[in-house]
This record gives structure tokens, sequence and C-alpha cells, in this order.
């Protein structure tokens, strides 16, 4: 058990044990989106209230699950790095923010996309889309804190007490704007709920958030090798290592 | 003379600070002037109509108090960081978490409290009910207590980088929502009739939980700063 | 195979702009965050190699490349 946590606190191991994980993760990856992709889109039958732009399911959910748990793997690699000192959770941490920025990204927007058929509008001041804004925001903030500072150690630091904030926050400020919204809401926009959803159409939407599930950890591997290399430029290993054109 | 207790400390740390604001008036004399400056463009942007303006009113005060008290967070810690006795303060035995306090309380003293006192003011020249006007000198006290101490995370986290001031306000605008949507809320329920209690309950409920925890975020940020 | 033509699949009752719009943007980010990482560390490595051939013809080549 500790010879593991030793072995990831390797550079060379886990660089090399990244590689490996990637060369069969990647392609079922790839395999996992273009079928979940390929089921939703062409052999579910549309939603009976809702017609076709309902697919956008396929893709909008899974991004702002994956986005919101890409968070949290954020904060909590942010604290191991605070607590335990361990440098590769402040890569994960690193690697983690533009990639929930993107997950976040693509959310919002086909959330906005789905909106304009469904319910007639582009944008509205729900609770559970102005939160994903925000968290969109908290993303972008570690991001900016972190390009802020030039000591790297320190910008993994502060990014780290600042993701932690925004975990205690997120609930706060997601049960708010729920609050908030209740007491505005306009009569003319009703959300639907949590309806039951047919299994017909429940499995390729599980298996979308699988497969965005495993994009996610493809994109922070690729991103922490190459953040390892780069903070590692100065050691043999990665000098042989480009040397020798990237292969080993 | 034997080091003073830590009750001492954070009120001596306290008049310190008090004492630099009170000799620099006009670092307090511009939060206010932003303030009311910013009350005299919504007139102009919106049209001058009595009703519609009242309307808006409980919301264009919260976010103009929001404002100011972010411009201000910047500066909690900087002069202290720039001469080093930020430094000395974090190599003192003094417990960290009642040191912040003292930052935060100064901060707050001159510039939620007086914002606050001053603010039933810009309500009368935006046509807030008068009714309404008790409810929002509450809301600023509780509410400003919390902007002070979401804003000196910011601060602690930014202190010690040369182009911090833009980025503060991306880091710590998502934290002030909360605070917005409840200070708002108990005034424009005052305006409307219906008690603002509630309201102002879960906006001390907020300053409860951010006293509790935002010092701890501010000493860890202050040692990262000053580390770095 | 729900839909009958290709028409049909692109149109999808009128939705069908909505529809491929956010599966293309989608499609697009996803494959900006896939291939971005894979770039920068090959381009890293690619730099790191000439600095490093370059030190070593600075060193001279009697030590050889170690």
């Amino acid at each position: 058990m500790w010879s593991f946590f030793h072995k990831l606190g390797s550079p060379p191991w886990l660089y090399g044990i990244s590689g490996s994980i990637l060369r069969w993760l990647l392609p079922l990856t790839l395999l996992a989106l273009v079928t979940g992709l390929v089921w939703g889109l062409l052999f579910t039958a549309p939603d009976f209230r809702q017609g076709n732009s309902y697919r956008i399911i396929y893709i909008h959910v899974p991004a702002a699950v994956v986005a919101l748990a890409g968070y949290y793997v954020m904060a909590i690699a942010g604290a191991i790095n605070l607590i335990w000192k361990m440098k590769m959770a402040d890569v994960a941490m690193k690697a983690a923010a533009p990639i929930g920025a993107a997950l976040t990204f693509i959310a919002l927007l086909t959330g906005a996309i789905w909106g304009k058929p469904t319910w007639g509008t582009w944008w509205v001041w729900d609770a559970r889309i102005t939160s994903m804004l925000i968290l969109l925001f908290l993303y972008l903030g570690v991001v900016a804190l972190y390009e802020a500072y030039d000591n790297k150690e320190a910008a993994g630091k502060a990014c780290a007490v600042l993701s932690l904030v925004g975990t205690v926050n997120i609930p706060i400020i997601y049960k708010s704007v729920d609050w908030w919204y209740s007491l505005h809401q306009p009569a003319s926009i009703k959300f639907t709920g949590e309806s039951s959803i047919d299994p017909s159409m429940l499995y390729p939407l599980l298996l979308m958030i699988t497969a965005f599930y495993a994009l996610f950890t493809c994109c922070l591997l690729m991103n922490m090798r190459a953040e390892l290399l780069q903070r590692e430029a100065r050691t043999n290993w990665v000098r042989k290592l480009a040397l020798a054109g990237g292969r080993g | 003379m034997s080091a003073p207790g830590p009750a001492a400390f954070c009120l001596r740390l306290l008049r310190r600070q008090l004492v630099l604001a009170v000799r620099r008036p006009i670092e307090i004399g511009n939060p206010l002037l932003f303030f009311a400056m910013v009350v005299a463009l919504f007139p102009l942007g919106l049209g001058p109509a009595p009703d519609q303006l009242a309307g808006f009113a409980p919301g264009i005060l919260w976010i103009i108090a929001l404002l100011s008290n972010l411009l201000t967070s910047d500066a909690v810690f900087r002069s202290d960081f720039d001469d080093g006795s930020l430094e000395q303060l974090l190599l003192s035995p003094q417990p960290l978490y009642l040191s912040v306090l003292a930052y935060i309380g100064a901060h707050w003293l001159i510039t939620g409290l007086l914002l606050a006192l001053v603010s039933p003011v810009f309500a009368l020249m935006l046509n807030l009910p008068g009714e309404a006007i008790g409810s929002l000198v509450a809301s600023l006290l509780l509410g400003t207590g919390v902007l002070s101490l979401l804003g000196c995370i910011g601060a602690a986290l930014t202190v010690g980088l040369k182009r911090g001031g833009m980025l503060i306000s991306l880091l710590i605008l998502p934290l002030y929502m909360p605070v917005l949507i409840f200070g708002s809320a108990a005034v424009q329920a005052a305006v409307n009739g219906s008690p603002a209690g509630p309201y102002l309950a879960l906006l001390g409920a907020m300053l409860s939980l951010a006293i509790a925890l935002a010092p701890l975020a501010i000493a860890a940020g202050l040692r990262i700063s000053v580390d770095a | 195979m729900y839909f009958q033509s290709l028409d049909a699949l692109l149109h999808m009752d009128g939705h069908g702009v909505f529809v491929w719009s956010a599966y293309l943007i989608t499609s697009a980010v996803i494959a900006l965050i896939l291939v971005a990482p894979g770039r920068r560390r090959r381009r890293f490595l690619r730099q790191l190699a000439g600095e490093v051939k370059r030190q070593q013809a600075a060193a001279g080549d009697t030590r050889g490349g170690d």
C-alpha cells in the first residue's frame, strides 16, 4: 500500500504508467464516445414532448455531471497537495482546471441550444444554469490565479485554497440561487422535472456519462504527462526521453 | 514589556489599522464617494421615473455596496505586505486566526459600517420607500461583514502579485452572489411589506459560517503569499 | 435506425439545426482538449531534444552522448 504511494510520487513511474493506461483507455474512450453519439443520434426514438431536440441530452447531461465531478477532483487534489505536500497532486490539480472549464462550457452552450427549441429562450436564470455559470467562473479563476503567480509552487497552493473555498461555496450558491429563482420564477417557463426516463433512452445516456468520465480521465492524464515533463526538464530521464524522440 | 495576550494583541492590531486609516481620510472617503457617484449613474442610465427607480433601488444599492467593498478589499494587506510587517506577524507567536480577524474587523468598520450608515441618504435619492430603510441598513451591516471576509480571501491570495487588481474580482465575485441575493431580497421584502427577518437570519448564518471558516483560508493564503 | 432518410436525419423535424450545432461544437471542443496536451508534450520534447543536443555539441564530442 505505502509503496504504491511512494511510486505515485515518482514522476518517471507516473509518466510510464499513465502512458500505458492511455494506450488502451484512449481508444476505448473514443469508441464509447462514437458509439454513444451514433446510438443517441440515430437509434433512439424522439421524446414525445420535446421531439428530436432532446437528443442534446446525450452530450449536455454527461458534460454537466463530469464538469461538477471534475471540480471535486480538482479540490481534492488541491487538498492533498496542501496537507501532504504531494507534488503529483499539484500536477493533477493544474491539469484538471482547463478540462473542467471546457466541459462546463460545453454544458452551458448545449444547454442554451437545447433551451431555444424547448422553452423558446436561450437562457433562463434557473438555479442549475446559474450555478454552472458560476462553476465556469470558479474554474477560470483557478486557471487565472495559477497563471498570475511566477512561483509555481505557491501558485499550486494558492489555487488549492481557492478551489477549497469554492467547494464550500458551491452548495451555498446553488441553494441560494434556487430560493431566489423560486421567488422570481416567471410562469411562462415550466421545467419538466425529474420525470422517469425510458430505458431505451437511459442506456445510451449512461454510456455517454461513462464515456465522458473516461474522456476526463484521458485528458487529465495527458495534461499531467505534459506538465510532468516541463517540471522535470532538468532531470536525466526527461532528457533521455527527449533524445529518444518521446518514445520509451 | 511582556508579550500581550491574544485578545489584547488583537485589539492593538485593530486600533493600529484604524489609526492608519484615520490618518489617511481620503482612503476612507473613497468608497463612500464611489458609492455616491455610481448611485448618480443609475438614474442617468435607467431614466428618472421615481417609481421605476424605487423598483430597482434594492438591487442597485446592494450591487454598489458590493462593488465598493470589492474595490477596497484589494488594499487590506497590501501595504503591510510591502513593508514586511505582515511577515513579522506570521512569525509572531500570536494566533493568526485572531490577527486576521482584526484586519477584517478594521476593514469592515471603515467600509461596511460607514456604507451602512450613509446608505439611507442614497436610498432616499433613489426613492426607496421609507419603511425599507431599516432592513436596508440591517442587511448591509450583516452582509458587508460577509463581503469583507470573502474579499480578504482574495486579497490574501493575490497580495504578492503585481497585477492583482483585476484578478481579485474574478476570484471573489462568484462567491459574493449568495450575499447579493439575500441582501437585496431582504430590502425587497420590506418594500413589499413582507417580513425581512428570514433573509436577515440567513445573512446572519452566512456571517457566522464565514467568520468560522474564512480566516482559515485567509491565514493559509497569507502564508502562501509571504512564502512565495 | 430511427430515421427513414438522410434528409430526415439532417432536418430532425425542424430541430436539426439545434441538435447538429450542439453536437458539432461539442465535438470541436472535445477534439481540442484531446489534441492540445499531446501537442504541448511533443513540442516540448522536440525543444528539449534540440537543447540537449546543442549542449552536448558545445561540451565537445569527446565525452560522447551519455
